[in-house]
Order: C-alpha cells, then sequence, then structure tokens
C-alpha cells in the first residue's frame, strides 16, 4: 500500500467532502470566467471599432457598451459567488 | 500557509465585530458607519450646494451640477429620454449612495466597501425592482403584465415559451443579478487587494520571498488605482440598469421608438 493511499484511507468524510468543496470551487469559477471573457472581449472590441469609425458617436456607443459589459459580466459574478459559497459556506 | 503566507479566513475580511449593541438588531458595526457616512456625505454636499443662491454657481455647486449633469446625460438621457426627469432625484440618489459606500474600499482605516455584504444591494435592488412594476402599471395598466406574458411580435408558437423566459427574467432574475452584480464586484475587489497587502507584508520579513515579492507592491497599487475605477463604475452601471429597467417599463415592448430600440434586447433580462 503506498503512502498516497494510505493518506486518502484516513481523511475523515467531511476532510474529503472539504476537498471536494475546494476542487468544484475552483472548476466554477475557472469555467464561469471563460464565457464572459470571450464575450466581453468581443463587446469592447466591436466598441472600439465602433467609436474610431464614428468618433462623433462615442458618448452613446460607451454607454451601450458598459451595459452590455454589465449583463456579460453577470455570469462570471454568478460564478465566483458560486466559488465563495462552496469553498467558505 | 502557502510558502509561509496566512490567507485570512473570509470571515475576518468581511464580518466587522459589533461595536455596542452586540449580537442584538441594533449592532453597530464598520460596515452601518459607512452606510452611514455613505448617506449622510452625500445630503451634506447637495445640501449645501441647494443652499447657494443667484445664477452663478460657485464652489460645491459646480461640483454638485456636475454630477447631476452627468447623471441626467449619460445615464437618464439615453436611457428613459426627457420623460424620465422625474426619475432623476432616484438616479442620483442611488448613484451617490453607491460610489460613497464603495469608495471606502480605498480609504484607509476604513478600506472594506460597504456593498461587500449583500444587505445593501439587495435593498436597493428591490427598491428598483417595486419602483419598476408600479411604473409598468402606471404606463400600460394590466397590459404590462400581459405584453410579459404573451409578448406581441413573436411568433405564436414561440409565445408560451418566450412568455415564460420573460417573466422569469423580468421579474425573478433581474433583481437577483442587479444586486449580486454590485455585490460580488465589490467582494472580488476587496478580496483581491486583501490577497496582495497579504503578499505585501513578506517584505517585512527576512524571507526568501522578498525578493519575488517586490512586484505585488506594484500591483498592489495599481489594483488600489483599478478600484477606484470599479467603485465608479459600478455606481454608474447600477444607476444606468435602473434607468433602463425603468425606461422598459414605460415604453412596452412593442414600441416602435427607433431611439430605444437599440437598448431593447439589453432590457430583456
Amino acid at each position: 500500500m503506498s503512502t498516497l493511499a494510505t493518506v486518502l484511507a484516513e481523511l475523515s468524510a467531511a476532510d474529503q467532502k472539504k476537498a471536494n468543496a475546494a476542487t468544484s470551487a475552483g472548476f466554477a469559477y475557472g469555467l464561469a470566467a471563460i464565457g464572459p471573457g470571450i464575450g466581453i472581449g468581443y463587446l469592447v472590441g466591436q466598441a472600439v471599432q465602433a467609436m474610431a469609425r464614428q468618433p462623433e458617436s462615442a458618448g452613446q456607443v460607451q454607454t451601450t457598451m458598459f451595459l452590455g459589459i454589465a449583463f456579460t459580466e453577470a455570469l462570471a459574478l454568478i460564478g465566483f459567488v458560486v466559488f465563495i459559497l462552496l469553498k467558505f459556506a | 500557509m502557502i510558502l509561509g503566507l496566512d490567507f485570512p479566513p473570509i470571515d475576518e475580511i468581511v464580518k466587522w465585530p459589533d461595536w455596542f449593541a452586540k449580537g442584538s438588531a441594533f449592532g453597530f458595526n464598520k460596515v452601518a458607519l459607512i452606510y452611514v457616512l455613505a448617506l449622510v456625505i452625500p445630503t451634506l454636499f447637495f445640501g449645501l450646494a441647494g443652499r447657494q443662491k443667484g445664477f452663478v454657481p460657485t464652489g460645491v455647486r459646480n461640483a454638485a451640477e456636475a454630477v447631476i449633469g452627468f447623471v441626467e446625460k449619460q445615464i437618464m438621457l439615453p436611457t428613459m429620454g426627457a420623460e424620465g426627469r422625474p426619475f432623476l432625484p432616484l438616479l442620483v440618489t442611488l448613484f451617490s449612495f453607491i460610489f460613497v459606500a464603495n469608495i471606502f474600499e480605498v480609504i484607509p482605516g476604513f478600506q472594506m466597501p460597504g456593498n461587500a455584504r449583500m444587505a445593501a444591494p439587495l435593498v436597493l435592488a428591490l427598491t428598483v425592482w417595486v419602483i419598476f412594476i408600479v411604473v409598468g402599471v402606471q404606463h400600460q395598466g394590466m397590459g404590462y403584465f400581459l405584453h410579459i406574458i404573451w409578448p406581441p411580435g413573436v411568433p405564436t408558437g414561440l409565445k408560451p415559451l418566450v412568455g415564460v423566459i420573460e417573466l422569469l427574467s423580468t421579474f425573478f432574475i433581474r433583481p437577483f443579478s442587479h444586486a449580486v452584480r454590485l455585490f460580488a464586484n465589490m467582494l472580488a475587489g476587496h478580496i483581491l487587494l486583501v490577497t496582495f497587502s497579504v503578499l505585501c507584508i513578506s517584505l517585512w520579513t527576512a524571507s526568501p520571498l522578498f525578493v519575488i515579492n517586490i512586484p505585488t507592491f506594484f500591483m498592489l497599487v495599481g489594483l488600489t488605482g483599478f478600484e477606484v475605477g470599479v467603485a465608479f463604475l459600478q455606481a454608474f452601471v447600477f444607476a444606468i440598469l435602473t434607468g433602463v429597467y425603468i425606461g422598459g417599463s414605460m415604453q412596452g415592448h412593442g414600441d416602435e421608438d427607433p431611439l430605444h430600440h437599440d437598448l431593447a434586447p439589453a432590457a430583456a433580462h
């Protein structure tokens, strides 16, 4: 029997639950960051392009851009809240 | 413990001990003090500005008019148009309260964003939730609910599906995401600053970490500036979403106004 197997066998059920929670907390935030990352990058890129093409509409584009960022970012933030709940609650 | 660094547990960085009336509903701690200050500072600021007479603004009135002008031009007009003027005081109040509560994140001695506790964002979001439903009923009568459950301009076969999604997203997910957006942003910023502060502590000790931790000091300085921007941006975003929600209740879904057409898809969430 190897050392690792001994350590694993000695882990109590509560410790294993904690370890599972920590692992899934990392996955929860990591996976939740992928989509919004792509989304915000695309969104801001398009907004910059729009502002470069039509500088006179920069104000309107900026307001709509922040609005879009707020909606896109919500998914990542919910992932962050899930991370906090899994890790600490 | 990672490499001799001791990261504090989450309870230590967001739960503050009560100063008096311990444990009761009237317990008063640092976060409560921040809320009171966030209430008093804008009241004094706008109150002092409002006491000035005459046509030419000076001093504090200049600043107050700049804030109100910013909220009017950047938040009210793009989302609600001129008919949103009755809601300008609400938007200015929300904006200034949230901004002042957030900016305590970087003020030495406090260094805790008031909105990193769920209570205040939730109350603000529920207030906005009640307001936009009342405005919707005022402007469209019971048709407001009917338009959400049975949306016009959607193919008949899809109407039940879209109706259920709209119903859920408007009345249940909207206040939740509105509150969580502010809360989670401020909590994340707070944890970020705490993490880099803990890394910087190792600069005082004679450990081998000293060398690799020198850049973390500059990161901490940069992130503090970044968090000032986040504090402002989150107050702005909360107020602009309030404007979008109330504006959507005013306009309805089958609206042909081209000015609001580009905001309509975003208002669906």
